[in-house]
């Protein structure tokens, strides 16, 4: 009997574990809810941009992120194929900017994805004339997007290993004396741009009776080269000597080369050579249309404008003529600043097919690749 | 209740469960290899018109192939790349895979299959990238080849059909390894000792009685090495420097800029095609359950 007093005392209904579990419920998910809408409120508002490479330098993006107690949500992509079948895949409001190239503007535009921007708060008017391209970047009097940066697909090389002289005219570049140490930049478009420049053709009025003429340039041009490579091969058989010239290539190329490979460099041969630029906009399913809108301004804005043309992906000039004054004298050398005015006046914007053309254009740099 | 009813019972009841755990294999296989499968048929019989898909029954992106020789040409060199691969593979992995079962010592053997796959371990990408500078002008290749006097000139060994077999051979002779060497090592070896006692020498041994032993590791390994070889877009970009285009090479150029997803939808069906041929042709001595 004695036992009696060591026995514990009848169990409370909280003893019951399983009734602990429902007591305790609802005021552990009174708990969490509280906690989730705590965390909810002082949760970074997000943005999410469809960009390039050269948008995903920290030194870009922090400053915006800093000023607006913004996280940027980045995804690069190559190929406005890829992007726009990406969007399409998406739900309306995952994204909210996109860098595009700016030949294919109009396609975005065509597709109702981009929403119209306030042009009258972009700093348009201290861009350079040339890249302006009011008429590309819009439709029907609006605009959809707006120019960040531009450069040139031109002849890239090594000034150690070739004749800078020769490198004056695509027709010696491509000559016998270069065979076996070229290497193609891997885009059709460009490429066929300067073949069509090598052959006194104008980037604008390439038409399908022009094929047979540029592709016999390119076949003389893909004979002399020992591959067609992109962005990082290029970079690396020029820096290995594996090839002494880039057709294609320009300050994107070498730039960030250049430090450590002073001999890398690039011109624009008397022909001329093929000019390339990149747009952003805002995306119309965008549900942060006003944030999305600052985060362009601040894209083409001086000092945006400063670090995307220094990017550690690649340089390219700054659409912003501003820019200029946060750039450092080093790196405007590197840049060419000063030459901007003869290079524009003398690069043609690269081809911006129809889609028919667009389907022969690449047909034939295929069958060239084959050959 | 009769034995009849109740064996019935049992019966429905075992396979109730064989279905239980049959079903998740079978969802995932419907989920992502039938439906995406179905969902790419169904897109290689699309049009882009202009730049509009435009869902049909049309056998346009078909056509193409036969209209344009880049993209029989693009079948035909990753049917040549393939092959090439496969074989050197296989001669290279086989006699790895014999000196790893039967002449390095039991103890040791494992050590040596890791060593064998130690490459496995680095990045496909990065591992590519390395062999491009190995084999580049200036690279290891030509330096020592120029140092020991073989060649005064440096050879062009990069950003050709020789680094992409190259760079495919490396990763594949690591796979073909682990299938031979599974095959080898369950060999009893009764099978030699009969044979030697019958009086056959070492290379009638092996013609007769090992080799085809073994044929089910190969043909696996084989058979592997095939449809990872030739779905592969890495490799012969990174290496073979599009001096020529493989099946998928063209795709990624179909879906860059234009995204036209049916012809290249039509090009990836192409591959399939080519796969279920390889797998007929080897499906004889495709024995998994001898691995």
């Amino acid at each position: 009997m004695n036992d009696f007093k060591f026995f514990p005392k009848e169990p409370t209904k909280a003893a019951n574990p399983r009734e602990i579990r429902m007591t305790r419920l609802p005021s552990l998910l009174l708990a969490t809810t509280a906690l989730t809408l705590a965390t909810q409120a002082s949760a970074q508002e997000e943005l999410n941009a469809l960009v390039w490479c050269d948008h995903t330098d920290p030194a870009l993006i922090e400053p915006f992120e800093k000023a607006h107690d913004v996280k940027v949500n980045l995804r690069e992509y190559e190929g406005t194929g890829a992007a726009l079948a990406l969007l399409e895949q998406s739900r309306p409001g995952d994204w909210d900017v996109l860098v595009i190239d700016g030949i294919d503007v109009f396609r975005a535009v065509e597709a109702g994805i981009l929403a119209e921007l306030p042009a009258d708060e972009l700093p348009t008017a201290d861009f350079f004339p040339e890249v302006v391209m009011a008429e590309n970047n819009g439709a029907d009097g609006k605009t959809y997007a707006v120019t960040e940066k531009f450069g040139y697909n031109t002849i890239s090389y090594n000034a150690a290993k070739v004749d800078p002289a020769d490198m004056e005219s695509l027709s010696t570049v491509w000559g016998e004396k270069y065979n076996g140490r070229i290497s193609i930049y891997d885009y059709y478009l460009p490429v066929m741009g300067l073949a069509a420049l090598a052959d006194g053709i104008e980037t604008a009025k390439i038409g399908e009776g022009d094929l047979e003429t540029i592709g016999s340039t390119l076949s003389t041009m893909r004979s002399r080269a020992v591959s067609v490579a992109g962005v990082v091969a290029a970079q690396t058989a020029l820096a290995t000597g594996e090839v002494d010239i880039v057709v294609g290539g320009g300050e994107w190329l070498t730039a960030v080369l250049a430090a450590e490979q002073p001999d890398l460099t690039w011109t624009i041969p008397k022909e001329g050579a093929v000019r390339w630029t990149q747009s952003i906009g805002v995306l119309e399913t965008s549900e942060k249309k006003d944030l999305a809108t600052e985060f362009v301004k601040y894209i083409v804005s001086p000092e945006g404008q400063s670090r995307l043309a220094t990017s550690s992906c690649f340089w390219g000039m700054p659409a912003n003529a501003k820019a200029g004054e946060m750039l450092t004298d080093d790196q405007k050398k590197v840049l060419r600043w000063d030459d901007q005015p003869d290079y524009l006046a003398r690069t043609q914007l690269y081809p911006a097919p129809s889609s028919d053309l667009d389907i022969e254009m690449q047909d034939l740099w295929l069958e060239t690749l084959q050959q | 209740m009769s034995d009849a009813a109740n064996t019935q019972r049992t019966l429905d009841r075992e396979g109730l469960r064989g279905w239980g755990f049959v079903a998740p294999a079978l969802l995932w296989t419907l989920a992502f290899f039938v439906l995406p499968f179905v969902v790419m048929g169904a897109m290689s019989l699309a049009t882009l018109e202009g730049r509009t898909l435009v869902w049909g029954l049309s056998p346009a992106n078909y056509a193409e192939l036969a209209e344009k020789a880049y993209l029989w040409r693009g079948i035909l060199v990753s049917l040549e790349i393939t092959l090439t691969v496969t074989v050197v593979s296989v001669l290279l992995a086989y006699p790895l895979a014999w000196i790893i079962a039967f002449r390095v010592p039991a103890r040791w053997q494992r050590l040596a299959l890791l060593l064998a796959i130690l490459p496995f371990w680095t990045s496909y990408v990065v591992r590519s990238y390395a062999w491009l500078l190995v084999l580049a002008r200036e690279g290891v290749v030509n330096r020592t080849l120029m140092g020991l006097g073989i060649i005064a000139e440096p050879l062009t060994l990069a950003n050709t059909r020789l680094a992409t077999v190259t760079g495919f051979v490396h990763f594949f002779v690591m796979l073909l390894t682990l299938t031979i060497f599974a095959n080898l090592i369950q060999l009893s070896p009764n099978y030699r000792r009969a044979a030697m006692d019958l009086g056959a020498n070492a290379f009638q041994t092996f013609r007769h009685v090992i080799l085809p032993l073994t044929l089910p590791g190969i043909v696996t390994g084989a058979f592997l090495t095939f449809v990872l070889c030739i779905g592969d877009y890495v490799t012969p970009q990174i290496l073979g420097g599009n001096t020529e285009l493989t099946v998928p090479q063209i795709i990624m150029v179909q879906l860059g800029r234009r995204a036209d997803f049916p012809l290249a939808s039509a090009l990836a069906i192409v591959l399939m095609g080519i796969v279920t041929l390889a797998y007929l042709a080897s499906a004889r001595w495709l024995r998994l359950d001898r691995l």
